[in-house]
């Protein structure tokens, strides 16, 4: 036998006490864990060699997350005491992980920085990070919804431009379906899918929740005027009662004409431009959402770009982080406009400071320009844990009435009795609170 | 006790105990824990401070049986598990007997052919059949129209989801069953067949007076295991559907994964979990006492 048992022990106790003795000497880096999402996860560590150069003390650590699991793996990691010190979290979280208690306020340490950068940021996006009077979060990037279209269809049927009002582009849509005898929707809604019920209802001045964010608001006229004119795209079959699942290939489809317009996100100009053919690259645009035209009789016009969601995603600290001071310092370099302007080139992310949009990338490119304007008029929805999963709801009724197995008014009622129980716990906490 | 009976049962408790040991840490403790929970609205809150934890007694159950989205899930997984069951224990069945019979060659080939999507990955499965159940490019629609069927939205249309899932669910577990059903066969003694034979028994004769009776154990054995696993399905709507169109595809597991790991309302899927194991249970049960009080 070569080793006995105790020689075996001996072996591994000197061991040991190797490996301590290395950890443990003097001026050893600090090692900052930073768990990022998806493509940014994969991204950023191309803006770390730099931040490493900066700061010889710190190493960066990143991890990369897909996105399908990051909600469930930042939970659990919380619920094991294994948070990293730095993440990216999306912008609807931001009021789970405040309600969690697992994040840093950062108020104290954005005292530090001049105003003017500060007020660099998308007035929506610092908003967004922002709870009882605190900043949970930095904001990484921003986020918004607008339109992609076929300019090439929309010419055909006497349109140079995209329309700025709904009841324009209702009258465009329904020449489009009738342009010729391809079998054509006019635009593509996922029919479940919650976003553009609630950017309707946005527009048309509904506040969603009310007391508080205590209750839900959806028999409100203004919502339910948004719904049913959501509803209507379907029942005139300008969109296909279809969801996501359905579509193979979407870009394929965009492509070939089945659909001329549909309601994305930032990602999909980097996605069109790789996957659709070189003839047809002059032909897909982006434009602002349309805005409702206000009722006959109202004085003013509609407004030049419509409202839509702010989204997008932001850096926390960990409350139980030991190196919150080197984890900060990586933040403020990623929140710097040239690190800003990088990571857009890198991704495709829109920057959340507004002076990092001067990057020749953003300024010259008409696709982003679009969405310069639209980042003016985005609003975020209500900062509380429940939200995801009242839109969820909103989904899931949208798409029975959309079925017609729902009326409007059964669906909104069934909808505010759901939203009342998600709510309950909220509205429990509050009353201790204020009887406290 | 004797002195050396009382030693034989000490070392075999000695023997027992790591296997008890790792039961109670990992199955027995995590139950309880499961069981205690069920009873409070353990969620977001109470995770992030104890103090905002509510013990409610037996409201998570009553607010279960109180949601249509609970008996939604009910019904789909017993329509999953009724239609579902049976066929996938025919199929495996028939596979078996193709496979086992004198004229089949190459029998070998055929049985890891049949068992080949058992051991596929059910994710590459899926974006597969994502793409026969196509509506507008699938080879099944294909085939329909060459038929002069019209296409039908497989995947989308609220009524066709679960006969889609259930299809392509049989086909990836059929050859798991069909194996035990193989063993089950050879074991058959090959002279019953010869003495029946010479009776003049034929085929179907054979198959029902031989085969079927001593197939019993394997039968309900399969039958038993299908049901467990059926009435927790969960992987094939998650991945195909997500519980759409309109949760017609939505099982009880895919609501307790959402209510626990996506809204973290711990409390409320604990007792759906109960609710889970006392109807699988009670479905056991009942079927063992079928076996049981069927004549022989």
């Amino acid at each position: 036998m070569p080793f006995g048992f105790p020689r075996l022990c001996a072996l591994l106790i000197a061991l040991t006490l190797l490996l301590a003795g290395c950890d443990s000497t003097g001026d050893a880096p600090v090692t900052v864990k930073f768990w990022a999402m998806g493509q940014e996860g994969e991204q950023v560590q191309a803006l770390l060699a730099e931040f490493e150069r900066r700061h010889p003390d710190i190493r960066v650590r990143v991890q990369q997350i897909p996105w399908s699991a990051a909600h469930e793996k930042l939970l659990t990691a919380y619920a094991g005491d294994a948070l990293p010190d730095v993440f990216q979290l999306g912008n609807t979280w931001i009021a789970e992980f405040v309600a969690l208690r697992a994040i840093e306020p950062l108020d104290a340490r954005l005292r530090g920085w001049p105003p003017a950068a500060r007020n660099d940021y998308f007035p929506g996006a610092l908003a967004a990070s922002r709870l009882d009077g605190q900043t949970w979060a930095l904001p990484w990037y921003v986020d918004t919804r607008l339109l992609f279209y076929r300019q090439d269809l929309l010419a055909a049927v006497g349109f140079n431009e995209a329309p700025t009002t709904w009841e324009d582009w209702l009258q465009a849509m329904a020449r489009l379906k009738t342009l010729d005898d391809a079998e054509r929707y006019a635009i593509f809604l996922p029919i479940n899918e919650w976003q553009l019920p609630v950017i309707l209802a946005l527009q048309r001045g509904a506040t969603l929740l009310r007391e508080r964010n205590q209750y839900g608001d959806f028999e409100h006229p203004h919502f339910r005027e948004a719904l049913v004119f959501y509803l209507s795209l379907f029942e005139q079959g300008l969109a296909a009662p279809v969801g996501h699942t359905q579509v193979a290939n979407l870009y394929q489809e965009f492509a070939n004409g089945a659909f001329a317009a549909y309601i994305s996100g930032p990602w999909n100009i980097g996605e069109l431009q790789r996957r659709l053919p070189a003839t047809l690259q002059s032909a897909w645009k982006t434009a602002p959402l349309p805005d409702f035209a206000p009722p006959t009789g109202a004085s003013g016009q509609a407004a030049p770009v419509g409202v839509s969601l702010a989204g997008g995603a932001s850096l926390a600290l960990s409350r139980a982080s030991p190196h919150q001071d080197a984890a900060w310092k990586l933040l403020e370099f990623l929140a710097e406009p040239e690190q800003q302007a990088r990571f857009y080139q890198l991704t495709g992310d829109l920057p959340a400071r507004t002076s990092a949009w001067r990057a020749p990338a953003l300024a010259e490119n008409p696709h982003a320009q679009a969405f310069w304007r639209q980042l003016q008029r985005a609003q975020p929805t209500p900062p509380i844990p429940e939200w995801e999963r009242i839109a969820q709801r909103i989904a899931y009724y949208a798409e029975l009435a959309a079925r017609q197995q729902l009326s409007v008014d059964a669906a909104l009622a069934a909808l505010n009795a759901d939203t009342e129980r998600i709510l309950e716990k909220r509205r429990w906490l509050l009353a201790r609170e204020a009887a406290q | 006790m004797s002195g050396l009976e009382r030693r034989t049962a000490f070392s075999a408790w000695v023997f027992l105990a790591p296997a008890l040991l790792l039961i109670s840490a990992f199955f027995f403790l995590p139950v309880l824990a499961a069981l205690l929970l069920s009873f409070t609205d353990f969620d977001i809150y109470a995770l992030g401070d104890l103090g905002r934890l509510r013990f409610i007694g037996f409201d998570n159950y009553q607010r279960l049986l109180h949601s249509p989205l609970f008996w939604t899930a009910l019904g789909n997984t017993g329509y999953f598990v009724a239609v579902g069951g049976p066929l996938s224990v025919a199929v495996s069945l028939g596979a078996a007997l193709l496979v086992n019979a004198r004229l089949t060659r190459y029998p070998g080939l055929f049985r890891t052919a049949f068992f080949l999507p058992v051991v596929t990955t059910l994710v590459a499965v899926a974006v597969v059949w994502r793409y026969l159940y196509h509506p507008r490019y699938g080879l099944l629609n294909y085939a329909l129209g060459l038929l002069g069927i019209p296409p039908i939205d497989w995947l989308g249309d609220p009524d066709w989801a679960m006969p889609a899932i259930i299809l392509m669910a049989v086909w990836k577990n059929f050859g798991f069953n069909m194996i035990i059903f193989i063993a089950g066969l050879q074991n058959i003694p090959t002279p019953l067949y010869e003495a029946a034979r010479l009776d003049g028994a034929g085929v179907w004769a054979q198959f029902r007076h031989i085969t079927l009776p001593l197939l019993g154990p394997t039968f309900l054995f399969v039958a038993l295991m299908t049901l467990i696993g059926y009435c927790q399905v969960f992987a094939e709507p998650y991945v195909m559907t997500q519980g759409g169109p309109v949760n017609r595809t939505l099982s009880i597991v895919l609501l307790m994964y959402e209510e626990g790991f996506r809204w973290w309302n711990m409390g409320y899927a604990s007792a759906l979990a109960f609710i889970l194991f006392a109807l699988i249970l009670a479905g056991s049960l009942l079927q063992l006492r079928m076996r049981r009080s069927a004549p022989p």
